[in-house]
């Protein structure tokens, strides 16, 4: 269908393990539109993109747990919510077991299909659906999601002092 | 005569129909689906015709009844923004959409607009059926009386038809854009707000297909728009930007002079402004741009939020709760089918 590639199923995936250096605690997906990019640049802390031709690129393989930001697809058709570079991304078990949650973007024009992804997300994978906005978000938007990740990581941080 | 010279692309050697205009000798290529340059293109083709949907779909006969309990002010400005945005979808219908075809930058854009034309022609379509449904023709023949005298209806079509038969490409974009998703929503504004107090919800179902396909719409002409200010330099995509922000501001003091005629009678016009300003930032977005309006400013009536998508409203913030709980999506929720491709 894609004859440009977009993902490839049999086709055995190279992945590029990031160092832990490189592995940040936000990691996105942005389409060429680049909308979730522009928010994610806008946000105080360094994320990692998920490459948008993983057959062709490698699909990365992360060492740090992290929050995810991704974009929502189809807009009134439930199958392929997720952009299949995130579901490729996940269907890696080191990536899904490190995901510690999840915020999506999409349109309220697309009614109960809005922001979807996040909740399918979250559903699989066990994780907590942490925020949604529209488009390339706000201003209130990235403040909130700025002291979200913030409270969200050190609360994170506690919890596994506590149960170390 | 052979210049179909193997070995250079089909691209150089020939052009797509709309050319012709310009270069009559040129030699023509069919559009070829199994060569993408644009994955857009495809995506939102894929799109487009997997949302298709025609009123005749909608029980739209199942609001009569709502219908006959409205007083007949409610009547009148349902019908009066119905036509107007029939009038809307009308102008981008035969002229908005066809003439970013010439514009272009790859075949299957061409192929897109033509399918977001047709959609067009459906949406107009479909206000004809509410009034066809619910109403007689007299009071049908007033309104569209009432569409060709109404001045401030008048001008905002205008305004932007000015820039569909303009010379500049990228304005044309931006009017489109802001009219797929500024321009018509103080029109959707009251078949949500009726659907809030359980009046007219087919019709109201009937607008959220519409929502979601102006949606798709708005999205596409302001990608390619950002395409487009790719090849600009920094002064010509700050023309570009001062332009979008000049246009948008004239946009929306006609919006408020126009709704305000609507709505006032019904004291609604507040809760309109807000809900054209909410729109307005999204209309921005989408070409690329920030916000113009701040938080406070498009604080849209929860109400009609959730009219618009249950899912719009502050249970989805787990950031501005006390944190003390995780809200994990149930697992019944998903299924294979989200997942696989």
């Amino acid at each position: 269908m894609y004859p440009s590639d977009v993902v490839g199923e049999r086709v055995p995936r190279q992945y590029r393990v990031l160092p832990d250096s490189e592995s940040t605690d936000l990691v996105f997906f942005s389409s060429v539109s680049e909308n979730t990019r522009r928010f994610v640049e806008r946000l105080d802390r360094p994320a990692v993109r998920i490459p948008l031709r993983p057959r062709r690129e490698g699909q990365i393989q992360v060492a740090r747990p992290f929050v995810l930001v991704v974009p929502t697809y189809g807009g009134g058709i439930r199958g392929g919510a997720v952009p299949k570079q995130v579901v490729d991304f996940l269907n890696h078990p080191v990536n899904r077991g490190l995901l510690r949650g999840v915020i999506a973007a999409g349109n309220t024009n697309f009614g109960e299909y809005y922001c979807l992804a996040g909740p399918v997300i979250s559903a699989k994978c066990g994780v907590p659906e942490l925020y949604r906005f529209e488009l390339l978000g706000t201003e209130r938007d990235v403040e909130r999601v700025n002291e979200g990740l913030a409270r969200f990581w050190a609360g994170a941080n506690e919890r596994e002092m506590v149960s170390a | 005569m052979t210049d179909t010279i193997p070995g250079r692309p089909i691209t150089e050697i020939s052009v797509t129909p709309p050319s012709y205009r310009h270069d009559p000798a040129a030699r023509l290529r069919p559009i070829n689906w199994n060569r993408i340059t644009d994955e857009k293109d495809l995506e939102v083709w894929n799109r487009l015709t997997a949302n298709f949907w025609l009123p005749e779909k909608v029980p739209l006969s199942n609001d009569i009844q709502a219908w006959q309990r409205m007083t007949p002010e409610e009547r009148t400005l349902t019908m009066r923004v119905f036509t107007g945005l029939t009038m809307l979808d009308t102008v981008q219908a035969t002229v908005g959409e066809i003439c970013q075809i010439q514009d272009a930058r790859t075949d299957h854009e061409e192929a897109v607009y033509t399918n977001i034309a047709f959609m067009q022609s459906v949406h107009a379509r479909s206000y004809s059926s509410v009034f066809s449904t619910l109403t007689s023709t007299a009071e049908i023949d007033d309104a569209y009386r009432w569409a060709v005298g109404n001045e401030l209806l008048q001008e905002r079509c205008k305004k932007v038809l000015a820039h569909y038969y303009g010379d500049e490409p990228l304005k044309r974009k931006v009017a489109s854009t802001l009219l797929s998703s500024l321009l018509l929503y103080a029109g959707f504004y009251l078949p949500l707000h009726f659907s809030v107090h359980a009046t007219l919800t087919n019709t109201a179902d009937m607008i959220r297909l519409i929502l979601r396909d102006k949606a798709v719409h708005g999205y596409y002409s302001g990608y390619k728009y950002q395409r487009g200010l790719e090849k600009l330099d920094a002064a010509g995509r700050q023309e570009m930007q001062d332009f979008t922000f000049a246009l948008l501001e004239e946009l929306y003091e006609l919006e408020l002079a126009y709704s305000g005629e609507l709505y006032e009678p019904l004291g609604l016009m507040e809760d309109v402004a807000v809900f054209v300003r909410y729109n307005a930032n999204k209309a921005l977005m989408n070409l690329g741009y920030p916000t113009r309006f701040t938080a406070e400013e498009t604080e849209v009536n929860p109400e009609i939020l959730a009219a618009l998508s249950p899912g719009a409203d502050e249970n989805h913030d787990f950031f501005s709760g006390s944190g003390s709980s995780y809200v994990i999506g149930k697992a019944e929720d998903t299924s294979d089918d989200d997942w696989a491709f």
